[in-house]
């Protein structure tokens, strides 16, 4: 490869994502040679209050439930390889992570090793809920929050490379910063250069969700195919110091990266196309172009930044209260009138009142809305639905109602009702707010 | 209410031409629709409209459908705001990200001209 080239690649786009995904992209990074870095992304919307109230329970928990059995694979070859391992896998609790990489390295017998704690987003523990605002800059006061994080940028996580990190644990940081920071630390970019801010950003983004840039997410047989949909590579970016970029996959996997999977993955979750914001810069899309350079590698080029915002945006974690689900399958002659049946008998059994949701899922159930309106009107006669109860409530024992009167329809609903499932689960609610960029403190702490 | 007007042609839905994928944030739904070919780009921006992709979810009472264009990309940018029933976190839809309904919009149906009708899927396909 051209001198000069840096390499990140992603080992998990999600919580959740497979744990067998990392190692061929540490495999092909070190086959690339060169400054190398991967990244994982496992922090949701709502992750940081539920790991929030993990480490409530035990000071040593409250970062990623997967962390160890993410890391295990590539822990030793990114060491070896001097791969930086980037990862927002701290979550509520990055000091009690980074102890437990530091473990976890002991157990492998890897060398020793330099872990690289970012602390500074959590503003419940730095005493700063109190200086949150609304979109208009309007002072907003949060009662009992679980959680209230800011979203940093890729400066700190660039500092801890400089001061010699292999391991980078952060709690919240925004997705793209994970890999931002080791375009900016092994190419000298300045923070205040928007272009290349905006690049870094935007492999950063198409980085970010992991697969969904190469062939995951993607596949609609017969019009969009994806080969050995089983056995995905993750994506890895060759960044230019200049900014320009290719993004590829890991060798010998399946999958596929074209100039249609990158398209999809440029505007997940954008909304106008020319100022998304993030805390290192405004990213503008829409002069970007694509070019497919070979087999599974496009080289993307194009985008613009403005400076970056005076706020950073926080998500606020509340008690969402409970969510109750039941379910029952109706098959055969006169499904679908049995399965509308048992909806009107356990809507009339829950009563007024309550926040209840009903479904028929083979005829309308996700398009559907809370009033039932689209499902009024589908008029398919499927032979094979399944009625679905759905209700919200701050008391447990309500939630817990729409699995009992589905039950119930065993022995008191339509004829050949079967396959009863219900559950009952917390949920957390969130909420966005904004904070001055200068109140937030970050800090780079070496434990190890 | 609906603006869209028939041309001369055959009708397929969107999804022949198009391929797309739905991105949440909080109650606010972004669908990108991304054509196949840069041919049918012109397609997309004639037909499927603001006031088409509210018609499709005025069921879920948007209070603000904005669409944006990018040639480059062959492809449209939709941000329909308040379509989710509160989001992921307080929604009681099975799909509480709104994540399906990227085929709820290639569901609509496009003209497209009479040399378009051979198109095998398989072309279409990349």
């Amino acid at each position: 490869m051209k001198a000069g080239t840096v390499f990140v690649g992603c080992g998990a786009g999600f919580s959740g994502d497979r744990l067998d995904a990392a190692l061929p992209v540490v495999e092909s990074l070190v086959r690339r040679g060169g400054p190398a870095a991967i990244m994982f992304e496992t922090l949701g919307e709502r992750t940081l209050a539920l790991a929030q109230l993990a480490r409530l329970s035990d000071p040593d928990r409250g970062y990623e439930p997967l962390l160890e059995r993410l890391l295990a694979p590539v822990l030793k070859p990114c060491l070896q390889n001097r791969i930086t391992i980037l990862g927002n896998f701290g979550a509520a609790n990055p000091r009690a992570a980074a102890r437990a990489i530091v473990a976890l390295g002991r157990k492998l017998g890897c060398p020793s090793m330099r872990v690289a704690v970012i602390t500074g987003d959590d503003l419940i523990e730095a005493g700063l809920t109190g200086d949150l605002q609304d979109e208009a800059g309007k002072p907003l006061s949060v009662a009992a929050p679980l959680s209230a994080n800011a979203y940093l940028g890729a400066a700190p996580l660039a500092e801890a490379m400089a001061a010699g990190a292999d391991v980078i644990v952060t709690g919240r940081v925004a997705d793209p910063a994970l890999a931002l920071a080791p375009f900016m630390h092994h190419h000298g970019w300045s923070p205040d250069d928007c272009n290349l801010m905006a690049s870094g950003t935007l492999a950063g983004h198409l980085l970010e969700c992991g697969a969904q840039v190469s062939g995951g997410y993607y596949a609609d047989p017969g019009f969009k195919d994806v080969p050995d949909p089983h056995n995905i590579g993750f994506p890895i970016v060759a960044m230019q110091p200049d900014g320009s970029f290719t993004i590829g996959k890991a060798d010998n996997t399946g999958g596929l990266v074209n100039r249609h999977t990158v398209t999809e993955q440029i505007l997940y979750e954008i909304h106008d196309p020319a100022r998304y914001l993030t805390p290192d810069v405004v990213l503008d899309v829409t002069g970007v172009s694509l070019a497919e350079r070979a087999a599974n590698e496009v080289e993307v080029s194009g985008a613009t930044g403005a400076p970056r915002p005076e706020r950073l945006k926080v998500t606020v974690g509340f008690d969402g209260g409970w969510l109750g689900e039941g379910e029952i399958s109706y098959a055969g002659p006169n499904a679908v009138g049995r399965a509308r049946l048992a909806l009107d008998v356990v809507r009339k059994r829950l009563g007024p009142g309550l926040n209840v949701r009903g479904d028929i899922i083979g005829l309308g159930s996700v398009f559907n809305d809370d009033g039932g309106a689209w499902l009024e009107r589908q008029s398919g006669l499927p032979g094979d639905v399944r009625v679905r109860i759905a209700v919200m409530s701050p008391d447990k024992a309500e939630a817990d109602r729409a699995g009992e009167e589905i039950l119930a329809l065993y022995t008191c609903g339509p004829a050949g009702g079967g396959g009863v499932r219900s559950s009952t689960r917390r949920r957390i609610a969130t909420t966005s707010a904004f904070i001055r960029r200068e109140k937030v403190r970050t800090a780079v702490e070496m434990v190890s | 209410m609906n603006e869209y007007r028939p041309v001369p042609g055959t009708e397929v839905p969107l999804h022949r031409i198009a391929h797309g994928r739905t991105g949440d944030k909080g109650n606010r739904l972004n669908v990108s629709v991304i054509a196949y070919r840069p041919e049918y780009f012109p397609i997309l921006c004639e037909q499927v409209t603001e006031e088409r992709v509210r018609a499709l979810f005025a069921h879920r009472r948007p209070t603000a459908v904005r669409r944006y264009v990018l040639p480059n990309l062959w492809a449209l940018n939709f941000v329909i705001d308040d379509v989710l029933e509160g989001g992921v976190n307080d929604s009681l839809n099975l799909d509480g990200h709104g994540k399906t309904h990227s085929f709820l919009v290639l569901s609509l149906p496009v003209r497209v001209p009479e040399e378009f009708r051979t198109i095998k899927e398989e072309e279409t396909a990349r």
